[in-house]
């Protein structure tokens, strides 16, 4: 990789200042994302500012009906998190499914969603529970801050520090990955919860995370698998490569979201 | 208290004496070696699959820092080096020889395929010579590439060598055309099939990697390389490309980690290292990434093949014909030009008594990395094709495939067996292979598991491969005679420590296969010597007589031969020495584990007293024997080695996804007499591992500009641990007639049985949809379109 | 030019490296801990895992000096002074689980987490998935799925085959 200055501020104000005075300044947390890009030299940032020393990002608490997760809490942690077991076990169970375990060391909640890569699973995790994500200045609904592959409504140097997540009623995660790099091919994340039925899906859209809205219509008038088994979603938005077709990837979600209804209960 | 010894000989699982190392992280692979003052290469290689090479700037790359020296094509052309050689020459239908054009070390004026090498940046550090490669600028006309063999043959195709027109390598057949033909005019019914052969990386977990060293007093060069055969490395680089005398240019092939026939090369990078070593005075080191792995390690397989099969009407095969079209790749890699050919062809009778058989092989260059062995090499090519044709014809005959196959098997009373493809089988028994497999796999109890399967929304399907490979390569005047420019032999080398400990010198390599272990159980088992006590050295042309390494399931066959040859003369002289010891004529000395015996009588002699004498000769027959107890034997063989089988796959398809799972995988090996049967099972366990990856998972993928899709682990499917199942593996031996272990080999068996059987267990799993052929690999999507597709026809 | 302070294997280095160095050449280069291995440039084989407090990681994927007072055990570590492999390594031994040794270092770390991490036991569905992260060539995983599973009785205190192989 390129070489570049190393920063690893303590606090979120030392952090945003660093990456608000240098526009190719990148943040890092767990890194599972940026580090195999900088290694193929696909990106050149002038400093890497390391977000782990910030104490305060960490963590995963209860406050009433709604599940706060901080921005440097790994997979790992949210997979075994009690409480977000016991709130929302569809969440629960989608971490301990993202990457390797490896990656689920490693890597954040927070890295996931600011990068939005459009085969990781959070995207659309937070799409469906209808998940506010808090950032060093300000809260953002999921449905404004993901703006499409690898973009988002984050300004150059402001960090996502937490996402709020409401508990639904009743949540389910299906995907299936990609025989080669693993990462998701179609997943779905099915919710019904205070913002209604919502129903994200990741790795199969050509324009990154989305809700398909036309089996939320279905299921809110029908929870169950047999309610979006019929629902085809267009392959004109779907993405084909050597692994699959946009109509394969068009059928996968219809699948996906069956399953992922029929997990939720 | 008197404790037995666990015994340690021939058929004993005695656990890897190498293992230690591998599991303290103390192994010594080629990048884990740092010569003092090392310095690094970095490889530029074209982006391009077809350019005019029109110009390189390095000027602003060689001030860059660290920067010690930057090398292009023309630079070593000024030199009068040579290209990378081609070990093996076929011949045209017409007697002609085959196109065989210059194979450059670093590109001079063109690059004719994706990661070509342009130039090489010599630095301090690695990502100094990368950062510099990325300043040099290279002025490319990028010219239409010819990325696949079809778009390589149409008329008008790009040109990608001067010396061979057409994009052709060679026109080459083999077999009886008129007496095919006959035999085809006779047929009852003619059954046609075509298909793909799809190409592979072989993907060693270890990159290869190179150190050259060049030592200024002596003048002499030092190669550490990720090799499977230094000997041969030595010779093709020494000889054909950097012109230094043997004496001179030592290479060492330490701990390598995995090759599957993608080590056994001679490979631009060690040439470069090697010359560029003297230039700048300083050892260099170079390591591939993996994405350079994908563009530059010989790929394997990619044949296109159609073939036809006459029966007459009690389903008994008169006749096969086949036309094959064999990538090439843009070079010939050092024994690509044998692959579809002597290692193909030769193998098309299979495990049936075909009396007649003719076959057509076009070898075809494309703006692609050079084709050449990987594991199986011809043998699953030519396997594949005719275990699915038995498949679509038992089919079409309505036969029942098993016994459609048995119908057709080479008697036992038939061996030596000799086929019309040149190949003369000395021993096997295929019945007893397929019986024992179908008991295994409860083949006959399969309907209620498919029931069972179909209950829950499940596709599952059953297949078998019965299968016949040639290894243990290879008589040097056979293979001579077929256009090999080397000779196939072994040799051994047993030395007798004076107290009765033993070395043993190889020229066979280890990158995986137990060597240490295998070799140390022959020894043992024959000289009486623990296991513990006899030491295995190879990979160093320094420290072992010339010997032609590891590739072919060879080692056991043709080095452990040669080790067995060298223990009858230490034997042979040892008895002289034990006979005078012990005041006794010679003729009556017999030798049993370790222990001279003057027959008839209790007098008897150890080995190690034996040598003690032989290296302290005071009461000895100096006159008559010479001093020492240290012997080489060269062993060259008869005959290939002829292992075959019956590999047995179960799988489940989800039809919703199209995702195939492996459920069951039986395979019963007639390997010949099995040495260590742990090793044996752990090789046959990871050739079918690799044989469901090509069946299932695996495609090397270009665009039609010659880029590599498929080209790194995030896009090329390796086989994981949940893509596979456990697998079931026995053996059923018939001796191998003409060497003296009866030894057949087993490191390439299960890569060879086993995607055929995947295949007709996907095809038979979807048997409800009218499937009659799928091409590998059968991935989700592809199996996902199939059903989509099957189930629109039924609907329409 | 950035320093690291990092204990590795029980011992403290401190280390100057550039900042894009990752932790495993550190390893590699600068501590000579030969052991930990590179196979891909992608994140994908695995063969370069080693535990940095307690957890497996990828050492291709972390930066040196994001590794700032981290405790690092690397495969050189595993063993006890006097050699005695951990129960772990002697599975692989014993069951065959390893040919070429090359991903095997990142496989056994792999192992180790993967069995500390479910102290109730494992299947051999999840000993297969959470080999996802580690790839090997040579064994077709079959061994390795069924060391690890006597090496997870023995870790775990549960009698076992290969403890009633060894009495």
């Amino acid at each position: 990789m390129y070489d570049f200055s190393y920063h690893k501020p303590s606090s979120v104000a030392d952090a945003v200042k660093l990456l608000a005075a240098d526009p190719d300044a990148r943040a890092i947390s767990g890194g599972m994302t940026l580090l195999p890009a900088l290694k193929l030299r696909l990106n050149k940032p002038s400093a890497v500012v390391d977000l782990s020393g910030i104490a305060e990002l960490r963590g995963v608490k209860r406050e009433g009906n709604t599940i706060v997760i901080g921005a440097l809490t790994k997979h790992y942690e949210v997979a075994t998190s009690a409480e977000v077991k016991a709130a929302i076990p569809a969440l629960a169970w989608m971490a301990s499914t993202i990457g390797d375990t490896q990656v689920r060391n490693r890597g954040t909640m927070g890295g996931s969603v600011a990068n939005n890569d459009p085969s990781a699973d959070y995207p659309a995790a937070l799409l469906a529970l209808g998940a506010t994500i808090q950032t060093d200045k300000r809260k953002i609904s999921a449905d404004d801050f993901f703006q499409g592959m690898f973009a988002t409504a984050l300004d150059v140097g402001e960090i996502v520090t937490a996402v709020h997540i409401p508990v639904p009623e009743k949540a389910g995660y299906a995907k299936m990955k990609n025989p080669a790099s693993r990462y998701s091919m179609a997943g779905v994340f099915v919710a019904k919860g205070p913002a209604g039925v919502r129903v994200g899906v990741n790795g199969a859209g050509a324009g990154g995370a989305f809700r398909a809205t036309e089996m939320e219509a279905a299921l809110a008038a029908n929870w169950s698998p047999d309610a979006v088994a019929g629902i085809k979603l267009d392959a004109g938005m779907m993405n084909g490569d050597i692994h699959g077709s946009a109509e394969y990837r068009a059928h996968l979600v219809t699948v996906m979201a069956k399953r992922a209804v029929a997990n939720a209960g | 208290m008197n404790v037995a010894a666990p015994f340690e000989g021939i058929g004993a699982s005695v656990r890897r004496k190498e293992d230690f190392r591998f599991l303290a992280g103390r192994g010594q692979y080629t990048d884990d070696i740092n010569r003092p003052g090392q310095t690094h290469a970095f490889i530029l290689r074209s982006p391009h699959a077809h350019a005019e090479i029109k110009g390189i700037d390095i000027a602003a790359a060689k001030a860059m820092p660290g920067v010690l020296a930057i090398f292009t094509g023309e630079d070593m052309a000024a030199e009068k080096i040579g290209g990378l050689p081609c070990g093996w020459q076929i011949h045209n239908k017409d007697g002609s020889p085959m196109a065989e054009p210059p194979h450059p070390v670093i590109a001079v004026g063109k690059a004719r395929h994706v990661g070509d090498p342009v130039a090489v940046v010599i630095a301090e550090t690695k990502q100094q010579a990368r950062d510099a490669g990325e300043a040099i600028v290279v002025e490319y006309n990028p010219l239409p590439a010819a990325a696949t063999m079809e778009q390589a043959l149409k008329p008008g195709a790009p040109q990608i060598h001067e010396g061979a027109p057409g994009n052709l390598c060679y026109d080459w057949h083999i077999g009886d055309k008129a007496a095919q033909e006959a035999a085809f005019a006779g047929a009852h019914k003619v059954i046609r099939f075509e298909t793909t052969n799809n190409r592979l990386v072989p993907n060693a977990m270890e990159p290869r990697a190179a150190i050259g060293e060049w030592d200024a007093q002596s003048g002499d060069y030092t190669l550490y390389t990720t090799s499977q055969n230094p000997h041969v490395i030595r010779l093709l680089m020494g000889a054909f490309v950097l012109n230094i005398p043997e004496s001179k240019l030592r290479v060492v092939a330490p701990d390598v980690g995995g090759g599957f026939g993608s080590k056994i090369y001679h490979y631009a990078e060690e040439a470069i290292v090697t010359w560029a070593s003297a230039k700048v005075r300083r050892p260099i080191k170079w390591t591939a990434e993996r994405t350079e792995s994908f563009m530059s390690d010989a790929h394997g397989r990619d044949h296109v093949s159609k073939a036809e099969l006459a029966v007459d009407a009690q389903g008994k095969i008169l006749g096969l014909k086949v036309h094959t079209h064999a990538n090439m790749g843009a070079y010939l890699s050092t024994f690509a030009p044998c692959v579809p050919t002597y290692l193909y062809a030769t193998l098309l009778a299979g495990v049936y008594a075909t009396p007649v058989i003719y076959a057509e092989v076009k070898a075809v260059f494309t703006n692609t990395v050079p084709v050449d062995a990987y594991r199986g090499a011809g043998r699953p090519e030519a396997t594949y094709l005719l275990e699915r044709l038995m498949d679509v014809a038992a089919a079409e005959l309505g036969l029942d495939r098993v016994e459609f196959r048995r119908k057709n098997f080479i008697p036992v009373d038939a061996f030596p067996y000799q086929t019309p493809v040149a190949l003369q089988y000395d021993s096997g028994n295929y019945f007893a292979t397929l019986d024992a497999a179908l008991e295994a796999a409860d083949w006959k109890g399969f309907e209620a598991r498919r029931a069972a399967a179909a209950a829950k929304g499940k596709l599952r399907g059953i297949g078998i491969s019965t299968y016949l490979e040639a290894c243990g390569i290879a008589p040097s005047a056979v293979v001579g005679s077929l256009g090999a420019r080397a000779g196939l032999y072994e040799v051994g080398t047993i030395r007798v420590h004076p107290t009765g400990s033993v070395t043993v010198l190889t020229g066979a390599h280890s990158h995986g296969q137990g060597h240490e272990t295998t070799f140390a159980q022959l020894v043992s088992d024959r000289l009486g010597v623990p296991v513990a006590n006899v030491d295995i050295v190879h990979g160093d042309t320094a420290k072992v007589p010339f010997g032609m390494g590891t590739y072919g399931s060879r080692s056991l066959a043709v080095g452990g031969s040669a080790m067995f040859k060298a223990m009858d003369k230490i034997i042979a002289k040892g008895k002289r020495i034990a006979a005078h010891l012990m005041e006794a004529s010679v003729e009556d000395v017999e030798f049993d584990r370790g222990t001279f015996r003057v027959a008839g009588t209790d007098k008897t002699k150890t080995l190690t007293d034996v040598s003690l004498a032989a290296y302290v000769p005071h009461n000895y027959p100096i006159e008559e024997i010479e001093p020492g107890l240290e012997e080489t034997a060269f062993y060259d063989p008869k005959n290939f080695t002829y292992p075959g089988g019956c590999h047995i796959a179960e799988i489940e398809i989800d039809p919703d996804t199209g995702k195939v799972s492996m459920v069951n995988f039986t395979a019963v090996d007639d390997v010949g007499r099995v040495i260590n049967p742990m090793i044996v099972e752990g090789q046959v366990q990871g050739g079918i591992a690799q044989g469901i990856g090509q069946a299932l998972l695996e495609s090397a993928i270009y665009d039609d500009q010659g880029q590599l899709i498929s080209g790194s682990m995030m896009d090329y499917t390796m086989p994981r641990a949940d893509d596979l199942a456990p697998v079931s593996v026995a053996t059923h031996t018939t001796l191998c007639t003409h060497n003296p272990l009866g030894v057949k080999g087993c490191g390439e068996v299960g890569a060879i049985g086993s995607p055929p059987a995947v295949m007709n267990a996907v095809v038979d799993a979807l048997k409800e949809y009218g499937v009659r052929h799928i091409e590998m690999p059968a991935t989700p999507a592809k199996i996902w379109n199939i059903i989509n597709g099957g189930r629109r026809m039924a609907a329409e | 030019m950035p320093q690291v302070t990092l204990t590795v294997n029980g011992t403290k280095h401190t280390v100057e490296v550039e900042a894009r160095t990752l932790l495993v050449e550190l390893l590699r280069e600068k501590l000579r801990l030969t052991g930990t291995h590179v196979g891909c440039d992608t994140s994908q084989c695995g063969a370069c895992v080693v535990h940095m407090g307690g957890d497996s990681i990828k050492a291709c994927t972390i930066l040196a000096v994001q590794c700032e007072g981290a405790d690092v055990t690397t495969i050189e570590g595993l063993a006890a002074a006097d050699g005695t492999l951990h129960p772990m390594q002697e599975a692989f031994r014993e069951y065959h689980a390893l040919q070429c040794g090359f991903c095997t270092p990142g496989m056994v770390m792999s192992a180790i987490d993967l069995v500390n991490k479910h102290p109730g036991g494992l299947s051999e569905q999840e000993i297969r998935e959470g080999l996802e992260g580690n790839i090997c060539r040579c064994t077709g995983y079959h061994n390795i799925v069924k060391a690890i599973a006597a090496a997870a009785d023995v870790m775990q205190g549960r009698r076992s085959e290969l403890a009633r192989a060894a009495e």
